[in-house]
């Protein structure tokens, strides 16, 4: 018997469903093979949750890295706080729940054929694909900025060696040294982490250069959770970090890596040490598996994450236009877990439930001052919005018990988030 | 690859409706994301085994304000009571 013709699909409510013939869900359901493509906080947590749902499913992780390098709280290892060790995580729990591990890059995609082409030349198919790889930077949107720049001028926007390198160069620096840290224009991966790292870099230069600065050159007027961030750095680093927006010349149109030079509007900026977090797009399996659209990111609807230009295909995590919800770790395991039950759904021939999902993202100014930002989301005039009423950021007026307690709980659900997917 | 064994997958079929059942209701796949399975120092509860009424009242309590809170105030106000009740009800039982 031949599996899903195209006869029997139909198109319900934008989500392609297999048509419920009695034999067919049996088979679907038995042996449908799914392919995750990306194991980081979306896809490693999608694919154990099929499988935890579903254990008759075949499940494949597709992940080109041997372990995984987690980018939250990787501002405190710049800041020397923490070790990079502390964010790598492997994929050993997750092959042991029963998901096969493809060890390699993806290299293609064909949503016709329903395969995926792995590095070694060899082809998965599926009856459903997740996509869930992350970001590029765009190594082409700042003039003067690649990836031999990143060298000079390390971005440290994907965890790791550029962490470990931006790390390097504070230590080096002397005191009565400016950090230049640029910023892109939204959207990007977690918007309030530039201004963490800065918080956090003016941390390290307050305790062991105290003579130094933080210059942001921000190409926005503002930024997420500002009164909190500005209030923090007024009590625990004044003076120290200088914010010049967009309106004062803030965006950095080029940059000279030999000089270390950020360019702006209307002046030149020579940094000490110069992290340029450079315009970001989908990772490069999406373009490839046509999934991306103009604007570089992946148009999806809002109830299974399904794409809106390939049927069968999901997207989801910093990939993905998830409307109001922000590029975080946390959106992307709440975007998989969803996503997850509404796969298991599609392949029962049932439609998914209307979900909701719930975003909370920490900031850590200083190791004992914490605040978040949460949101509540749902499924309105075709993607995620926020339930009005609900989610904010912490109090602008809270005291400092507050602020160390919410450091506590970040700390406490990374832990636990990283012990979700790869525990 | 071979395709299908017809014989296993009818005897999955029972599988997939325990499945369903322990899909979890609008909002409670977010919940694991903080709350786990093992304490951790008991900064965020574990909420797996605690009485569902418990949990319901709890968040009823953040949402009104009664109770003080950092994040669960705001996360709160984002559900109806059914909606609250139906959560506590799986976050008891199933997890996280
Ligand atoms: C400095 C910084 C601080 C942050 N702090 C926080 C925070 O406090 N809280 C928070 O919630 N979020 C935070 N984030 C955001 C968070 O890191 C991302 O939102 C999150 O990693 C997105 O998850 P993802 O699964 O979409 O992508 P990723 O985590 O990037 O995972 C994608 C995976 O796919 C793999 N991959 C890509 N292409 C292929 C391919 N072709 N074949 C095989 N594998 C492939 C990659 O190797 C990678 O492992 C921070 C980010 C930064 C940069």
């Amino acid at each position: 018997m031949s599996r899903g013709t195209p006869a029997r699909r139909r198109t319900l409510f934008g989500l392609t469903v297999a048509a419920a013939l009695a034999p067919s869900i049996a088979r679907a359901q038995g042996a449908a093979r799914v392919v995750v493509v990306g194991g980081g906080f979306g896809g490693a947590t999608c694919a154990r949750a099929l499988k935890k749902l579903q254990p008759a499913l075949g499940v494949t992780l597709v992940e080109a890295g041997k372990a995984y390098t987690a980018c939250p709280f990787s501002n405190e290892v710049i800041a020397g706080l923490r070790d990079l060790k502390q964010q790598e995580f492997g994929y050993g729990a997750i092959a042991r729940d029963g998901v096969a591990i493809a060890p390699m890059a993806a290299t293609a995609v064909d949503p016709a054929a329903k395969t995926v082409t792995l590095g070694d030349g060899a082809k998965l198919s599926y009856d459903r694909l997740v996509i869930a790889p992350g970001i590029d930077l765009d190594w082409k949107a700042l003039p003067g900025y690649d990836e031999k720049a990143a060298e000079k001028m390390p971005h440290a926007w994907k965890a790791g060696a550029q962490t470990l390198l931006l790390r390097r160069q504070l230590e080096a620096m002397e005191d009565g040294g400016v950090v230049a840290i640029s910023t892109p224009a939204a959207p990007y991966r977690c918007p309030p982490a530039p201004y963490e790292r800065a918080s956090q870099i003016a941390w390290y230069l307050r305790t062991k250069k105290p003579r130094s600065k933080v210059l942001l050159l921000d190409s926005k007027d503002s930024f997420p959770q500002q009164r909190l961030f500005q209030a923090a750095w007024a009590r625990l680093y004044p003076e120290m970090i200088e914010w010049v927006p967009l309106s004062q010349g803030g965006n950095v149109t080029s940059v000279d890596p030999a000089t270390r030079t950020f360019n702006t509007d209307f002046d030149k900026h020579t940094a000490d040490v110069a992290n340029v977090i450079p315009p970001q797009k989908a990772a490069a399996i999406a373009h490839s598996a046509g999934v991306a659209d103009r604007t570089g990111w992946c148009p999806v609807e809002p109830i299974a994450f399904e794409s809106i230009l390939q049927p069968g295909v999901h997207v989801l995590g910093d990939a993905a236009l998830m409307g109001a919800m922000p590029k975080a770790a946390f959106s992307a395991n709440a975007q998989a877990k969803v996503c997850a039950a509404a796969i298991v759904d599609l392949l029962a021939g049932h439609k998914p439930a209307e979900p909701r999902l719930i975003s909370a993202c920490y900031t850590l100014a200083a190791p004992d001052w914490g605040f978040s930002i949460v949101g509540v989301y749902r499924p309105e005039e075709g993607q995620l919005l926020e339930v009005p009423g609900a989610g904010g950021t912490s109090p602008v007026d809270g005291d400092s018990a507050l602020r160390a307690q919410e450091a506590h709980y970040a700390e406490a659900c990374f832990q636990t988030l990283t012990g979700e997917i790869f525990g | 690859m071979s395709l299908w064994p017809m014989a296993v997958a009818a005897g999955l079929l029972a599988l997939s409706v325990s499945a369903d059942a322990a899909e979890p209701p609008p909002g409670a796949a977010s919940c694991s994301g903080c709350h786990g399975i093992l304490p951790t120092g008991a900064a965020v509860p574990v909420l797996r085994g605690r009485p569902a009424a418990e949990i319901a009242g709890i968040m009823r309590a953040f949402k009104s304000g009664a109770r003080p809170a950092t994040v669960m105030g705001r996360i709160a106000k984002g559900f109806s009571d059914p909606e609250i009740d139906a959560i506590a009800t799986w976050t008891s039982g199933h997890g996280p």
